[in-house]
């Protein structure tokens, strides 16, 4: 394992602070029930407790932005979708972004409609796994894990209807979407969304109250406002710590000016603010997909000057980003006028948000580790790229 | 013809059966193994189970003190609690100044419980 | 009628002595009732495991098992075939012990378990005149044959030589250990009671019936304080959700027996099944009448019938527990054990002894009433305001 940087084993003293007792280092991971992935955290306890942690990643690395600099830029759009599997489609949307900037397309009304549309559909999904994989890992045997999937498998079906794909939904084109809705798509998008509030609502009421619940979560990895924008987290986990940044705000990507929404913010910055965010976020999401929903209308869905052959953006660079589910999904790409990007460069909220994990975990105990690893919300396939 | 009337013979023979119990399925797996999955070890296969890595550093180590601290003080109230079963069994023949003296025994167990309290013995450090 | 069928294992095991020689009496009737014992707990077991699956799959919105039934048809029983498909399965899987473990302590460790864990049916009366050993001391066996268990889970965790095992054993004596206290301090309230440590005299306690209820200790306020307080003590003592914590599937992936494979593993899992159905059963000895009936009017159902109805309802509401709540933490478990579990069971022996001497009457159900309120609300209630945990409000920016 070449790429993977080993652990110093004694660069450290084997003895505890107190002198009681010898230190004792694990690597949690990769092949760990609740390390979301391949991931490895090598961790040094005192006892129960943290005083040391290294994340390693790299072991799902696929050289992805290297291969997408020797494909077209149409062909590394289904290759985004495995960046961070879960959330295919607004992958696609900060990609189909960064060339649309690059080409000077314009984005069609309804392809943006849609495009808010599955892009917050995703969001939804997201945080509901997201909110049982969490309560997975304080050891809740299933239970709100399965309600959540439960949930992602209707967003799932629409997403198929549409994309032909669950997961894999490479649905995106530059200058618009790749297909239009199909018959009765609208509709049933509108049932589901009705539907999540009741979700929501029952998640709330089985978990945001239980006491074992908030002690597991209050005052458990707490991150500092200052720590949150020093090292540039971005997301749910960056408006945990109180801070106002969603980039639907800020920069008003696509037509997010048009709907009315409010953005969480936390005040302490641990876990449990971590879970509500995610939770009240996904409350705006409804509101958000109920205009949407209300407001398309018909007409083209592709800019016409859209080419799919012989795509050729003139030279330059650009920067597109969005406020994908885990945080700020970033895509640099610098043209050179030919057919595939002259350098391509993902930025991937679940790495950046990850760098903190060490800061975060010090002091507390193994078990809040993967808790605390949970609220970060990484997938691996966008960690190691 | 009671089994209560051999009480020594009956735990004796279900001491037996128990290890009858468990060692005759773990037999008939060795026989099952031997027979049509023999062991192929190796160093990888058996090595021990860090989550795919090389376990670095040997796991019998000096552990925290913590968990024997918390070892001290439950052998303190066991052996309180020992003592308190006598007197449960005899309580009701009892009058209250036999509770009066259970309080005080009660009382010495919760001072002690108090006084771990306060000195932080119980707060995981 | 009834009482020919509530003894029928009774007769048909004098019958069936009476066909042998006089000298050999004993100890076929004792291994007649380790038999007995055996294949009712063991089959207790699968059935459970069986339980536990489809119960936790509909509280998850799954199907659970639903395939094995009997073999070479197409007939899948609901799954029930699962426990026998589990059990070849663990029969006939490769046996991988690390090359570092100490293999002598490994090989004992799952053998060792299984004894104690048997050992403490001996007492437990399963029905009218069925209990194995009417021992004058028998609650105090149960508790000193069930403290060895922890013996055996140092035994895997340590002579595995493996961190996560190493962390999960640790974890397993501290727990077992805070827990065994407030276990026996809240059945020692039931022994003054009693004034009997015996497990017969103790259900014998229970059997009259008093209006609509029994007289069952679970209906008195100590007796409902010392019922929680042992069946939580006994979750913890089992190592079941919420207290699963020696295990901690999501940190320490296994714990202690996270070296073991094969039917090794299988005895765990066996040993830990049986021994939550004896401590169940002992919290129906002691707080639920034991094998009696709820109603007057039940009488004529077999007491071990009733004693079984009882413990499948016991266990099903472990399943419930284990479907709906996620793991405590170790430095809340401990506390929780120390400074709630101990106060309130130490408490509740005084409760019991005012109990006692007062007159019945509506003062002393006040009186003992306040005496289990009291405590819980200063304590539980207390500790937790202590931590400051609550429901947040959040803020919103446009």
């Amino acid at each position: 394992m070449s790429i993977v940087a080993e652990m110093p084993s004694k660069n450290f003293e084997l003895l505890s602070k107190d002198g009681d007792g010898e230190l004792l280092e694990i690597a949690m991971g990769p092949h760990h029930p609740s390390t979301h992935g391949v991931f490895r955290m090598d961790v040094v306890l005192d006892g129960e407790r943290v005083v040391k942690l290294k994340p390693v990643f790299g072991y799902l690395h696929r050289n992805h932005e290297k291969i997408a600099e020797g494909t077209t830029y149409l062909g590394s759009m289904p290759y985004t979708d495995r960046l961070d599997y879960f959330c295919s489609l607004t992958n696609n949307w900060a990609y189909a972004l960064a060339v649309e900037k690059l080409a000077g397309l314009q984005v069609p009304e309804r392809a943006e409609y849609i495009r808010v549309i599955t892009a917050e559909l995703t969001r939804l999904q997201n945080h509901a796994c997201l909110m049982g994989f969490l309560v997975q890992d304080m050891g809740a045997s299933g239970t709100p894990l399965m309600y959540a999937f439960r949930e992602r498998e209707k967003i799932l079906d629409l997403f198929e209807s549409l994309t032909g794909a669950r997961m894999m939904c490479n649905y995106m084109r530059f200058g618009g979407c790749r297909c239009d809705l199909p018959a009765g798509w609208l509709d049933g998008a509108k049932k589901v969304v009705a539907e999540t509030p009741r979700f929501i609502d029952e998640f709330e009421a089985l978990l945001a109250g239980n006491e074992i619940l908030m002690a597991r979560t209050q005052n458990v990895g707490a991150m500092s406002r200052e720590l949150a924008i020093n090292a540039s987290i971005t997301g749910p986990m960056l408006r945990a710590a109180g801070v106002n940044y969603d980039l639907r705000k800020v920069d008003r990507y696509g037509i997010y000016d048009r709907f009315q929404f409010k953005v969480p913010l936390g005040d302490h910055g641990d876990t449990y603010d971590r879970y509500m965010v995610r939770v009240l976020e996904m409350r705006e999401t409804v509101k958000i997909l109920e205009q949407a929903l209300a407001g398309i209308s018909d007409g083209p869905i592709i800019d016409p000057k859209a080419k799919l052959r012989g795509f050729r953006p003139k030279v330059g660079e650009a920067y597109g980003r969005i406020e994908a589910p885990k945080g700020e999904l970033g895509f640099y790409l610098i043209s050179d006028g030919g057919p595939n990007p002259y350098r391509y460069r993902v930025r991937p909220p679940s790495l950046i948000n990850l760098t903190v994990l060490e800061d975060l975990c010090l002091g507390q105990l193994v078990a809040d580790v993967v808790v605390i690893l949970g609220s970060v919300d990484i997938v691996l396939g966008e960690v190691d790229r | 013809m009671n089994t209560s009337d051999h009480p020594y013979l009956f735990i004796l023979l279900l001491g037996l059966s128990a290890v009858a119990f468990a060692l005759i399925p773990l037999g008939l797996a060795w026989l099952w193994a031997k027979k049509y999955s023999p062991k192929k070890e190796n160093a990888i296969k058996n090595a021990t189970y860090e989550c795919g890595l090389e376990s670095k550093g040997d796991a019998w180590i000096q552990f925290k003190s913590e968990y024997y601290l918390y070892a001290i003080i439950f052998l303190i109230f066991d052996v309180e609690t020992i003592f308190l079963l006598p007197f449960a069994v005899s309580f009701t023949g009892l009058g209250v100044g036999a509770f009066i003296s259970l309080m005080v025994f009660l009382f010495l167990l919760v001072s002690g419980l108090a006084w771990a309290w306060l000195k932080g013995v119980l707060t995981w450090k | 009628m009834s009482d020919t069928f509530d003894q029928i294992f009774v007769s048909l095991k004098h019958w069936l002595l009476g066909y042998l020689p006089v000298w050999s009496q004993p100890v076929i009737s004792c291994l007649l009732s380790i038999a007995v014992i055996i294949v009712a707990f063991a089959t207790l077991f699968a059935i459970t495991t069986w339980l536990e699956r489809k119960g936790l799959a509909r509280i998850q919105n799954r199907y659970g098992p639903n395939r094995a039934g009997i073999p070479l048809t197409n007939i899948s029983l609901f799954g029930l075939g699962q426990p026998a498909a589990d059990g070849i399965k663990a029969l006939t899987k490769e046996d991988i012990v690390p090359f570092a473990a100490d293999k002598l302590v490994h090989f004992f460790a799952p053998v060792v378990l299984v004894i104690p864990v048997l050992l403490s049916y001996a007492v437990l009366p399963i029905g009218r005149n069925m209990v194995a050993v009417d021992m004058d001391a028998g609650l105090l066996f149960f508790f000193a044959v069930g403290a060895a268990t922890e013996l055996s889970v140092f035994m895997a965790g340590w002579s595995s030589r493996n961190k996560y095992a190493l962390l999960g054993a640790m974890r397993a004596i501290a727990q077992m250990v805070s827990y065994e206290i407030p276990l026996i301090l809240s059945s020692v309230s039931v022994i003054m009671m009693v004034g009997s440590l015996s497990t017969v005299k103790i259900v014998e306690a229970q059997s009259t019936y008093h209006g609509l209820l029994p007289d069952w200790f679970v209906f008195t306020p100590w007796g409902f304080a010392g019922f929680i307080l042992f069946m939580i003590s006994a979750l913890a003592e089992s190592n079941r959700s919420p207290f699963d914590l020696p295990e901690g599937e999501s940190e320490i992936v296994a714990g202690y027996f996270i070296e073991y494979s094969g039917f090794k593993f299988a005895l765990f899992f066996l040993a830990e099944y049986l021994g939550m159905f004896a401590i169940s059963g002992l919290g129906i000895t002691l707080f639920l009448g034991g094998w009696h009936a709820p109603f007057a009017w039940l009488t004529w159902i077999p007491s071990w019938a009733w004693f079984f109805i009882k413990l499948v309802t016991l266990v099903l509401i472990l399943i419930w527990i284990r479907g709906t709540v996620p793991r405590l933490r170790m430095d809340q478990l401990m506390n929780f054990a120390w400074k709630f579990m101990l106060p309130m069971a130490l408490l509740n022996l005084v409760g019991v002894a005012i109990w006692h001497f007062m007159t019945p009457g509506l003062p002393r159900w006040l009186v003992g009433f306040a005496l289990v309120v009291g405590p819980y609300l200063l304590l539980g209630r207390g500790l937790m305001a202590g931590k400051n945990l609550a429901k947040r409000t959040y803020r919103f920016a446009e």
